[in-house]
């Protein structure tokens, strides 16, 4: 698993909101992401998740940084040709199953639209075909695919955005909260089936949520963002057991669990980023606390998290 | 415990072109003053629907309350007018909805929309509505209210806007807060804060709150007793450590099984509970949840269970409990969470018709 799908080198992705203003919704983020795992993004809504997984598949052009898939830049110019082989490598689930798919499209043509633009199909059969295979890989049957997309569920119709970006074979899928919008019973059918495909396919995938316990289920590995900053990067496991960044304690503290007893005893801690009070001197960056757990911090606080880590 | 609201048998539908939608299929619960009842269920369970009949907001036609009691302080609701609604509305029974980004009015004033009601119900004047408002704008924990309180919606972020809309539904005292899913569009530290807020609200002023929400751990967190809901039916209702530690009925033993615990190893498949809810235009024959339900007998496809009493305060509505039901065990995840409660009886109980 030691294989680096994808380089990610201080990133960053600004917006221009008039008047000078800018903000810095990615501001100088660095991780891998290796072949065959799922790392998972929280993090509060606002602090650059979604904006750094559609700068990755470069729906945005970074500002700055690198990304690097396979050791190729996403970013720059590029061809069409050299576009289009992208393209199919990497795709994405957005969150709105409602708002992603259109609705004057039968299912078979949003499905196939991808097998259509890089010439995947030789023929009608073959293309049809392939729309079936898709549907029934995601748990649909044949009959769905010449109807519109109003006529499914919240569930199915994420179930067809999979299908959608499964058509193209990639090799790298980013789920922008492909769960969020979906009710409890329903979510577990959707996560399974990420699961099962990752399994049978050997997907990669960048997993975008907040809900933190459907994160660490389907995760290898966690990042945890803050304000354009990620704070700390660490296996799912570790990252439960030793959280070491303030501001990853107080979000795993906030998460609600389905058991009455703890919820009584529960202690919050909330999180100021004026707790650390770093001096300019300083140099405040990811430093690898315990092999594979970064956190963001400066020198001393390395130190501090270090004497305290417990296996 | 003195009851504040009792609901019989209610029973909603809405005319479409499709047919008629029984979204409420004759539910009865009552609500105590001070406590917190929780109402659970996927999307279109009905769970909405009863809490905004509850307040006669749903939109009539096409909908319809084709029968039953909504009974707040021991006098039904149902057949008041809009006008005497109005007198309700607000007063004695308020409501926080889903959407803070969506519910304000994003031309008035934070202050303007929270002195409306206190102009109208309580005869306050401008100037008295005014103080009142920065008062309650400081109750819900928003900095600077003598500031906020002349602010737009737009200038508040997604927390700050729950908390306005909290205020606007605390500003008159009401004896009944319908919360419906107040914290879904908010972010877990966020939704910790206004959870928190909640409750102390409560404490404070001895509201009985309604919270509907899909999320188990929120109702873990918040509720006294918890209503399942599936298909327009309560389907197991009892007090939050009944339904978490000794659920009885199927689909509450599929709700808790789906969602993953953060202590689990993540080896296994999620238990989801397969298929989808069923079209309510014609709700099926039998009980309702068989078609999706591992453990369906050969009878719930047939006719509807009854609804059997576990303890004092513990229902279900599931044919599992009959005496001569086959013993079945519960999902793994399930089963782990199991306990022993004191209060239940040694063999459920066939709850009598008219109850």
């Amino acid at each position: 698993m030691a294989e680096k799908l994808l380089e990610i080198k201080n990133l960053k992705q600004h917006f221009n909101v008039g008047k000078g203003n800018t903000v810095k919704a990615v501001d100088g983020i660095t991780f891998d992401i290796y072949k065959g795992e799922t790392l998972g993004l929280v993090g509060e809504s606002g602090c650059g998740k979604s904006t750094t997984g559609r700068t990755i598949i470069r729906l945005y052009d970074a500002t700055d940084g690198q990304v690097l898939f396979n050791g190729e830049d996403v970013h720059g110019k590029k061809s069409a040709k050299e576009l289009k082989k992208f393209n199919r490598k990497m795709q994405m689930i957005f969150q709105d199953p409602y708002a992603s798919l259109n609705p004057r499209m039968t299912v078979a043509d949003i499905i196939a639209e991808g097998i259509d633009i890089h010439g995947l199909a030789k023929d009608k059969k073959e293309r049809i075909e392939k729309v079936y295979e898709l549907l029934e890989t995601v748990g649909l049957n044949k009959e769905h695919a010449n109807r519109y997309p109003h006529e499914f569920s919240g569930g199915q119709r994420q179930r067809i955005g999979i299908a959608r970006a499964l058509a193209v074979d990639p090799d790298f899928i980013i789920a922008d909260e492909p769960i969020s919008a979906l009710d409890v019973s329903i979510q577990a059918q959707v996560v399974n089936l990420m699961k099962k495909l990752q399994r049978e396919k050997g997907l990669t995938y960048l997993f975008i949520a907040h809900d933190l316990s459907m994160v660490k289920y389907i995760s290898d590995r966690i990042g945890v963002m803050y304000f354009g900053k990620l704070v700390e990067l660490a296996s799912a496991e570790d990252l439960y057991n030793n959280p070491m960044h303030l501001y990853t304690q107080s979000l795993l503290s906030a998460i609600p669990l389905p058991d009455p007893d703890t919820e009584r005893t529960r202690k919050r801690v909330s999180y100021d980023p004026k707790v650390h009070n770093y001096s300019d001197k300083e140099q405040v960056e990811m430093r690898e606390i315990v092999p594979g757990h970064y956190v963001y911090c400066s020198e001393k606080e390395a130190q501090t998290f270090k004497a305290q880590y417990v296996k | 415990m003195e009851k504040i609201l009792e609901v019989k048998d209610l029973e909603v539908s809405f005319q479409t072109y499709g047919g008629s939608v029984k979204a409420v299929r004759g539910v009865s619960f009552d609500l105590h003053k001070g406590e917190t009842l929780a109402i659970v269920g996927e999307s279109g369970s009905g769970k909405s629907v009863t809490s905004q009949t509850i307040m006669k907001l749903i939109p009539m036609p096409p909908g319809k309350i084709t029968g039953g009691q909504i009974l707040f302080n021991g006098d039904d609701i149902v057949p008041k007018t809009e006008k005497q609604m109005e007198k309700i509305r607000g007063k004695e029974i308020s409501m926080i909805f889903q959407d803070p980004m969506t519910s304000l009015n994003p031309t008035m004033k934070i202050g303007t929309q929270i002195m409306e009601g206190l102009i109208k119900h309580q005869n306050m004047s401008k100037q008295a509505a005014k103080t009142r408002a920065v008062e309650l704008l400081n109750l819900v924990g928003i900095p600077m209210p003598e500031r906020r309180v002349n602010q737009y919606p737009h200038e508040f972020s997604g927390g700050m806007r729950q908390r306005a809309m909290i205020a606007i539904a605390l500003a008159a005292n009401p004896k009944l807060l319908i919360a419906d899913e107040p914290t879904t569009a908010l972010d877990v530290t966020i939704q910790a804060q206004i959870l928190d807020l909640m409750k102390d609200l409560q404490s404070k002023m001895d509201t009985s709150i309604i919270f509907i929400t899909h999320d188990l751990g929120v109702v873990a967190n918040v509720a006294d007793r918890v209503a399942v809901m599936y298909a327009g039916q309560i389907v197991e209702m009892g007090t939050v450590d009944e339904i978490f530690y000794d659920p009885r009925h199927p689909y509450t033993w599929g709700l808790l099984a789906s969602m993953p615990s953060l202590d689990n190893d993540n080896k296994a498949d999620l238990a989801a509970i397969p298929g989808t809810p069923p079209d309510l235009t014609n709700p099926p024959k039998g009980d309702a949840f068989a078609a999706r339900n591992q453990y369906a007998l050969a009878i719930d496809f047939e006719e509807e269970p009854p609804m059997y009493q576990i303890s004092e305060t513990h229902f279900a509505k599931t044919w599992l409990l009959h005496p001569d039901a086959p013993k079945v065990e519960p999902p793994e995840a399930v089963k782990k969470r199991m306990r022993q409660l004191s209060s239940t009886f040694d063999q459920a109980v066939l709850m009598k018709e008219g109850k």
